[in-house]
């Protein structure tokens, strides 16, 4: 995939979507549950960002808070999404947190696509797939012809593998990958700027996985647009993500370009998280994954929310919330990581090892390459 | 914990010796009777789904046998087979090497337990800890009287790592965590007393960072307590990982089998290949050549020959043809692939797999 150095990366410096501060509660007043505090996320065009963590940590009520997708008691109550669809004039940007229903609704999916979480089930059953096409492009685009949306919706069954034969197949004559490339081809309907994927691949095999995963990243090269990939899966997004930002109860704790992430973890989460994922190669060793499971957020944790399952932390750590900053281990920029060990010089070696590309060339991959 | 990026050593899990095997079968297959849609202007007709196809699989004591696969190659299947919670259509099961049949379900049961995929639901939510774990003990006269069942409970609640276990012995499903209930299952499992764990995905369904601590536990219940287990898969990293044999299905069949690290390492059938290059691996420098295209085939009319000729990058005309022999391929290391036959070997021009030069 041309994930690390597709040409979209390179171009894609001026944001799309640009998430500030955003909070979301469940709940109002004193009983709400904070589900995502502070989140700053910042979604370039062409970029494929990753959002990983852990069930109930708040990437997908952060996706959906900022497309104003949550349903009641989830509330926003803080922060701004600021989409803009045309650089070059200001006026096209737009506060989503602030849009009026009626410019809600021609945004979503012309502008915003989802592809939900458990899309094999979205698809109303009882429609062939060319009508659930059609049907979008008829209420979005409504001065086409009937002709011109069937063709459209051919297109886009070919966009994504998928024979023109099938648009009058119904959604149980498919299999669980076609449902969800049928899926992929509703949300592109449109030519979207953003695309927001929701656990896309969670309930399929790792072989129609890999196909769609190829797939998504093959459309984001030919058509530029961005995508926003939800997921628990951190082995999935480091081969495919441009960057991947870690949540936890809540709060995005680190953000950095895929291969850094990986190579150099600077949060004690995502270093935790990445012992998770057993090899494929070389020897086998013990791996523990994480002890303890995540707060209930319904009582968050006064100070760092990992840190009584941190093995690094520090008496600072369960009193006070580290902000999310640039650490001062790295000269350049591009990564964000909210713990204190930064500024506590405190850094054990795991978290302080040096950024791929400052080493000699040639290293890495030879202490990678375990026999296959 | 262990430190992170300094390396731990590696467990010598390799060599764990051969056990006495506990738990066989020998020519499993389950063929489940489907009434198929009628075609226009025919009859309804009477199909059958091969679902599993000639398997054999050894569980021996103290080791852990993975079965590998995707969604619909058989291997749960497989395992309620073993369970006997589907009746094979033919085929043997042999526990301590008597037939299954000759047990009673409950002296069977006795000695072979589950694992379920699903904590959430394989607890009653009505129920506490206590009670799930008291039935059982009770069920298979294990426990003696009140105050002999309520320390048994204890001892299982400890050796699944709820420690201690007055913290969760009142509690109900729904107060505990995803990995509080899978332990809380296993424990339950255990409670019969048994020599075989059948787990069916039992980290599947539940958080990242805490399916290594299921897998360790496992794995420790293997050690300490020469439990013959097994692991249900379509993880072929955790199966690499925990088990020490491990069993790859393709289609209702056995496609390769062996030692757990040299099927992975040095795959001998284009399927594991797949598997293998199909797999989230962040190590990969460049991204893999996935050849083979195309999805499981339909078990009704399964292809002739090997199963997987029609999606094999390297087919040959044997393959539709000829059923492939099950090929020594190593020290315990079995593939049923004609690309291995020494007839077949030099018709590819070369022994290894496409794929197989250098990244």
């Amino acid at each position: 995939m041309s994930a690390i150095t597709g040409p979209a990366v390179a171009a894609g410096m001026e944001p799309v979507l640009d998430i500030q501060g955003l909070c979301v509660d469940y709940g109002r007043g004193r009983n709400a549950t904070h589900a995502v505090i502070d989140a700053d996320l910042t979604l370039h065009r062409g970029e494929v960002i990753g959002l990983a963590g852990e069930s109930g940590s708040g990437k997908s009520t952060l996706a959906y808070g900022a497309t104003r997708l949550l349903r009641q008691p989830g509330i926003v109550t803080d922060g701004s999404v600021l989409f803009t669809r045309d650089v070059s004039r200001p006026d096209t940007e737009i506060d989503l947190l602030d849009a009026t229903p009626a410019e809600l609704r021609t945004l979503r999916w012309r502008d915003v696509a989802l592809v939900f979480q458990a899309a094999m089930n979205s698809l109303n059953p009882v429609l062939s797939v060319q009508s659930q096409l059609t049907d979008t492009l008829a209420a979005h685009r409504p001065h086409t012809t009937k002709r011109e949306r069937i063709e459209r919706a051919a297109e886009l069954l070919e966009l994504v593998g998928i024979s023109r034969d099938r648009l009058k197949s119904f959604p149980h004559e498919l299999s669980g990958g076609m449902k969800q490339r049928v899926m992929i081809a509703l949300a592109l309907a449109l030519d979207p700027q953003v695309v927001i994927m929701d656990e896309p691949t969670t309930a399929l095999d790792v072989v129609t996985q890999r196909q769609i995963m190829e797939q998504i990243i093959s459309l984001r090269d030919r058509l530029g647009f961005s995508v926003l990939f939800i997921t628990h899966d951190l082995s999935l997004l480091l081969e495919m993500a441009d960057t991947i930002a870690i949540m936890y109860a809540g709060r995005i704790v680190e953000t950095a370009p895929a291969r850094r992430l990986f190579r150099a973890p600077r949060h004690p989460y995502t270093a935790a998280l990445l012992e998770s994922f057993p090899s494929l190669h070389g020897d086998r060793k013990v791996m523990t994954g994480i002890p303890g499971s995540p707060p209930d957020m319904r009582k968050p944790p006064k100070g760092c929310a990992f840190a009584d399952r941190c093995k690094y932390a520090l008496p600072r750590c369960t009193d006070e919330q580290p902000p999310l900053a640039s650490p001062a281990i790295e000269s350049g920029g591009g990564r964000q990581v909210a713990c204190w060990l930064h500024e506590e010089n405190a850094l054990p070696d795991a978290l302080s090892a040096p950024e791929p590309g400052t080493e000699p060339a040639g290293t890495a991959r030879e202490s990678f390459g375990g026999p296959r | 914990m262990t430190d992170m990026n300094t390396g731990t050593p590696p467990v010598p899990v390799v060599d764990r010796p051969r056990g006495e095997v506990v738990l066989e079968a020998r020519g499993l297959t389950k063929h489940f009777k489907v009434r198929s849609r009628p075609q226009r202007g025919q009859r309804r007709t009477r199909a059958v789904v091969h679902a599993v196809e000639d398997v054999n699989l050894a569980l021996e004591a103290g080791r852990v046998t993975a079965v590998v696969g995707e969604s619909g190659s058989g291997k749960t299947t497989v395992s309620r087979m073993l369970a006997q919670l589907t009746k094979p259509t033919s085929g043997q099961i042999l526990l301590g090497g008597k037939s299954a049949r000759s047990y009673g379900i409950k002296a069977y049961r006795r000695k072979i337990q589950m694992v379920f995929q699903d904590p959430f639901s394989s607890l009653n939510p009505v129920h506490t800890v206590r009670y799930h774990l008291a039935r059982p003990l009770k069920i298979h006269k294990r426990a003696g009287d009140k105050t002999g069942a309520s320390d048994a409970v204890n001892a299982l609640l400890t050796r699944v790592k709820l420690d201690p276990p007055d913290q969760y012995i009142e509690k109900l499903p729904h107060e505990l965590s995803g990995g509080q209930r899978q332990r809380v299952a296993i424990a339950r499992a255990l409670a019969a007393g048994p020599t075989v764990l059948l787990a069916d995905e039992p980290i599947s369904m539940l958080d990242v960072s805490i399916r290594l601590g299921i897998l360790n536990l496992l794995g420790e219940l293997r050690d300490q307590e020469n439990l013959a287990i097994l692991y249900v898969t379509h993880d072929i990293a955790s199966a690499r990982y925990f088990a020490d044999t491990m069993t790859v299905m393709y289609a209702g069949r056995v496609v390769e089998s062996g030692p757990s690290l040299e099927v992975t390492d040095n795959p001998q059938h284009p399927y594991t290949r797949l598997l293998l290059d199909a797999a989230p691996d962040p190590e990969r420098e460049a991204p893999p050549e996935i050849q083979a295209r195309g999805s499981a085939p339909s078990l009704i009319n399964p292809p002739s020959g090997c199963r997987f000729h029609p999606r094999c990058p390297l087919a040959m005309p044997i393959c539709a043809e000829q059923l492939p022999p099950d090929i020594s391929v190593g020290e315990g290391h079995v593939a049923a692939c004609w690309l291995r036959h020494d007839d077949y070997k030099t018709n590819t021009g070369t022994t290894t797999l496409a794929g197989d030069s250098p990244a």
